[in-house]
């Protein structure tokens, strides 16, 4: 079982969590032109290595979560509350 | 299309020779040479598998393009070309989809006499079951689809189902209970490594160079232009270098500066120990997200969809094997008694619409052929044939021009995951 954590509930079963995707600047909707838009929805920087995700804890406090999780090995360095700040 | 040249072959392998060796004792010469690096080729091709392999023999068998390299980090095949579960078939949701896969499907039926190498192209027919009616409605689309294309493909019932396939429970006890299915006669199984060597074998014996060992970690663009790679065992100039690298598609296009709509998910399989042969179709269940087949050798093979969250290792999980056996055992219960003996998993290329990501880049003379996903070992040949004629003429073929990278960013997606999801 892989253990994934989680900033309110503790330490869970990844089963528990919602990948959601890669974390991006999400351009503004109003100025970005449909090129850097679709850019935005569909390119993807999937490195090998350190990658900042967002999760959503689906079967526990419902939280979405800022992960940054190394894609080869699987640890994870820092997770937060996507929602209470910290540097982007 | 019929451009194919004669090529110098090493030993042919016939009845004759097999006897002679079996008789003579004499050691058979090796499939595929080894070489020192030159430090320039034509063409660079990036990736060891069957896409790299069979674009590097079709740049020399029809177009006479043989100052080739593939560059491969480890050992030919050992990506995922070496640990699919070899599915063939070509009933896609898309007409472009269709009739990419259909020519892959006409190249595979006559690739072992191509390659003078026994791949052992199977088509027992591929069967996908239905157990909701979106579902069904899905593949009612799907059938019409592949007629318009000349693909065999039709809807069929539970009671012919039952007669296809003598130990699925099409009873109404199972949670969802079968309503109907896709059948497609054509679709198949082949044997993977085959298809592998047997491609390496044909480009060698046509002069490509195969190196083994040799692993890309820059690629040189100056002005906007593809000028060669930097790999662990010296720089080489190419005026033309194609990636072929599947789930490493994102790390090896970021260093030519090209990015990619990528995500690497595993996708695990799992064998059974042999049982005497009952199983003559390849069944898939998107509901029970599941697959079968039964191997020569008379073990059941079993795959499923990807892994819930990316990854770059191919590590398997527990969770896996459990939930392919219960969902296993709800189509064919009397497959109890039988014990899983291996599972692995292999990198999968993820695009957001289920199709791939072939043709030209921003960067001229780098050419991708990537995000094959779950579904890229069927594609082999006619990716092969086709970036091979790209490459050679510059010219995009119509096969595959709706797959070029740009549609991402001019939004003309093609969209497969109702064909391509589970059922590889
Ligand atoms: C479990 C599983 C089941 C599958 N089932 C099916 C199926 O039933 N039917 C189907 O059609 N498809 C299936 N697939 C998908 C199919 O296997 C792949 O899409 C296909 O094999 C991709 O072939 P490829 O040659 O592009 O990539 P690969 O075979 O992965 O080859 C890429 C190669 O690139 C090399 N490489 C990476 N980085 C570098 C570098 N920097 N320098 C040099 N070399 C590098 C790697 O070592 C690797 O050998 C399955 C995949 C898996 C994992
Ligand atoms: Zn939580």
């Amino acid at each position: 079982m892989v253990l994934l954590p989680c900033p309110h509930c503790g330490p869970r079963d990844a089963a528990e969590f919602g990948y959601v995707g890669e974390r991006a600047a999400r351009p503004d909707p109003g100025a970005a032109t449909p090129q850097q838009w679709r850019g935005y929805l569909y390119l993807r920087r999937n490195p090998a290595g350190w990658a900042d995700e967002l999760w959503l804890h689906r079967a526990g406090c419902g939280r979405y979560l800022a992960m940054s999780r190394h894609t080869v090995t699987g640890d994870i360095r820092a997770v937060r509350d996507a929602a209470t700040g910290g540097a982007d | 299309m019929k451009l194919r040249r004669s090529l110098p072959r090493p030993a042919r392998y016939s009845g004759f020779g097999l006897l002679r060796h079996a008789l003579g004792g004499a050691p058979w010469p090796p499939v595929w040479r080894r070489h020192d690096l030159r430090d320039r080729y034509d063409v660079v091709v990036i990736g060891g598998g069957v896409h790299g392999l069979a674009t590097a023999y079709y740049l020399a068998a029809n177009h006479g393009v043989n100052n080739v390299a593939v560059l491969e980090r480890g050992y030919l095949g050992g990506g995922a070309s070496g640990r699919n579960t070899a599915i063939i078939r070509s009933n896609y949701l898309t007409p472009e989809g269709v009739a990419f896969y259909h020519r892959s499907v006409r190249l595979y039926e006559s690739l072992a006499a191509d390659l003078n190498f026994n791949v052992m192209f199977s088509q027992r027919g591929h069967l996908t079951l239905a157990h909701t009616d979106s579902a069904l409605r899905t593949m009612r689309w799907r059938a019409e689809v592949n007629k318009l294309q000349g693909v065999d493909s039709s809807l069929v019932g539970r009671s012919e189902i039952g007669s296809l396939v003598p130990h699925l429970d099409v009873s109404d006890r199972p949670r969802f209970p079968i309503l109907g299915g896709l059948w497609h006669p054509p679709g198949g199984i082949v044997r993977h490594d085959a298809v592998v060597w047997g491609y390496a074998r044909g480009a060698d014996a046509a002069g490509v160079h195969l190196h083994q060992d040799t692993e890309v970690v820059g690629i040189d663009v100056t002005g906007g232009r593809v000028q060669g790679v930097r790999t662990n065992r010296g720089r080489i100039a190419a005026p033309a270098v194609v990636a072929c690298t599947a789930g490493w598609a994102s790390t090896v296009c970021d260093l030519a500066g090209v990015a990619l709509p990528i995500t690497t998910f595993p996708l695990q399989a799992a064998v059974t120990e042999p049982v005497r042969p009952f199983l003559d179709t390849v069944v898939v269940s998107g509901t029970r997200h599941v697959y079968v087949s039964q191997t020569d050798r008379g073990e059941l093979v079993f795959g499923a969809a990807v892994d819930p969250f990316p990854s770059y290792s191919s590590r398997g999980s527990l969770e896996f094997t459990e939930g392919v056996a219960a969902h296993v055992l709800e189509l064919m219960p009397a497959l109890a008694p039988v014990r899983i003996l291996r599972q692995w998993a292999g990198l999968c290329d993820m695009t957001p619409d289920f199709s791939p990501v072939m043709g030209p880049t921003p960067v001229e003379g780098f050419y991708v052929d990537v995000g094959w996903g779950t579904y890229g070992f069927k594609a082999g040949p006619v990716a092969g044939e086709t970036m091979a004629s790209l490459v050679a003429t510059g010219k995009t073929p119509d096969l595959i021009a709706p797959f070029d990278l740009a549609r991402f960013t001019d939004g003309r997606l093609v969209g497969e995951r109702g064909a391509a999801a589970v059922g590889h």
